[in-house]
């Protein structure tokens, strides 16, 4: 602030004796006189203007402003470049979006109709399993039965026998005599409650 | 605007003296480089710094001085655009090298100790006389003869033209006078009333028990300085758009 003050007021006295110059040269203002309307003043200072504003002019139509204006207009082009490209990989990724729900559908599909396949090959394995297994077992049943018949029949057969032999046995002890055994077989036949004692055991 | 200066000695004009610091003459025309040169120098130098030093990385996420000079650009692009039509964009250097060199020569000339290029009227005056000239001979070139259908208006009976032409021509021919007359005048007026006041505040402090009083002109000169940077910056604003209204009228001369 100092230094500017000194510089300031150098600029005064050295203006107070331009002004007295400028008197002393004969021209027809006086030292009060209203500096913007002292005509001295006027050549200088458009002098400098033109010069100065024509510079500033010449910088600015040639650099300034086409530098700024393209730095505008590249921002622009830079942003609606990356929303389109924002925009395109949004409906790449809607598309991609789409396609795996229609896979995944699809694979769902496939995945129950495997698993249904599956389903009614392990149920007709099983039902063929089975009616095998139930046809083996009938079958083991009969033979069992058969076998179980043809023993009693044997066992039946060897109690008649016995049964006559004994009572052939008794009947010869207790009278002496012999008896036919195809007799005791009649009887046997026509009546016979040990016979039937002996099936229904 | 130096109201210490100006109270030392108690003279508000003082501030607008012109003072020879490199005095030449080209071919008998004294072209002395001036202390209203030397700030005219440094306003543009203002404009270079932030229009070109700023911008120079044209950085595509801009930096707070970068972003400024966008939103001087833009703003000057858009009053072109809305006064003088896409037309008047052929303009747009000239504009804007007026609007950012008024209103940064303005600004500086708002900073204590230095001084305001703007408060010349031979400046504004010369700013004018460009801005009409150029609005006369592109009217012509663009128009020949058509351009004086600015001064005819559209659709009005021919008694009444007689009185309305008169009255156009003259409002045309004072253009070049209120536009720099008003630039003028309000710097100039508000460095003398912040000098007078720079100077009661000086007066009151040196009158013994009237000191107690200095700070009530301080404090409006503080309310003056507000004011005085709205209207640095609404006056360059002003010169700009009448100057795209006038460069409009020679772009569109029917009304």
């Amino acid at each position: 602030m100092m230094s500017m003050a000194i510089i300031s007021s150098a600029f005064a006295a050295e203006g107070e004796q331009t002004t007295h110059e400028t008197v002393g040269a004969g021209e027809a203002h006086h030292e009060g006189a209203f500096p913007p309307f002292q005509t001295e003043n006027f050549a200088p200072q458009i002098f400098w203007l033109v010069v100065i504003f024509g510079l500033l002019y010449v910088l600015m139509s040639r650099i300034a402003l086409p530098r700024v204006g393209g730095i505008i207009e590249n921002r622009g082009a830079k942003i609606a470049s990356d929303l389109g490209a924002a925009r395109e990989m949004q409906s790449k990724a809607q598309a991609a979006a789409a396609a795996n729900d229609e896979n995944l559908r699809r694979r769902r599909e496939e995945a129950q109709a495997i698993g249904r396949e599956a389903q009614n090959k392990i149920a007709g394995e099983t039902a063929k399993q089975r009616t095998i297994a139930e046809s083996q077992a009938a079958e083991k049943i009969r033979a069992a039965d058969e076998r179980i018949a043809s023993a009693k029949a044997k066992a039946l057969a060897n109690v008649e026998q016995i049964a006559e032999e004994a009572a052939a046995a008794i009947v010869e002890k207790l009278t002496g005599a012999k008896v036919d055994k195809s007799a005791i077989s009649e009887i046997d036949a026509t009546s016979s409650p040990a016979k039937e004692a002996l099936n229904a055991f | 605007m130096n109201p210490e200066e100006a109270a030392a000695k108690p003279n508000p004009i003082e501030q607008f003296e012109l003072h020879r610091l490199w005095p030449f003459e080209i071919s008998g025309i004294e072209t002395s480089f001036t202390n209203a040169s030397l700030f005219m120098l440094l306003a543009a130098l203002g404009v270079v710094a932030l229009m070109i030093l700023a911008t120079s990385k044209k950085a595509i996420v801009p930096g707070r001085v970068q972003a400024m000079a966008e939103m001087l650009y833009e703003f000057v692009a858009g009053m072109v655009r809305q006064t003088a039509g896409t037309e008047g964009m052929k303009f747009f250097p000239f504009v804007f090298t007026l609007f950012s060199f008024i209103l940064i020569a303005n600004l500086i000339g708002l900073v204590p100790y230095t001084y305001s290029v703007t408060s010349q009227i031979v400046v504004t005056f010369a700013f004018a006389a460009v801005v009409i000239s150029l609005v006369v001979v592109y009217g012509l070139y663009r128009h020949g003869f058509g351009f004086l259908n600015l001064f005819v208006p559209h659709g009005v009976p021919l008694p009444v033209l007689v009185v309305l032409v008169p009255i156009e021509i003259i409002s045309f021919l004072s253009r070049p006078v209120s536009l720099s007359v008003r630039l003028f005048a309000n710097i100039l007026a508000g460095h003398i009333t912040l000098a007078v006041f720079g100077g009661f505040v000086m007066m009151l402090l040196g009158a013994g028990v009237w000191a107690a009083l200095a700070p009530v002109p301080l404090l409006a000169i503080v309310a003056l300085y507000a004011l005085e940077l709205l209207v640095a910056c609404l006056q360059a604003f002003v010169f700009a758009v009448l100057t795209c209204v006038y460069l409009n009228d020679a772009i569109h001369p029917g009304h």
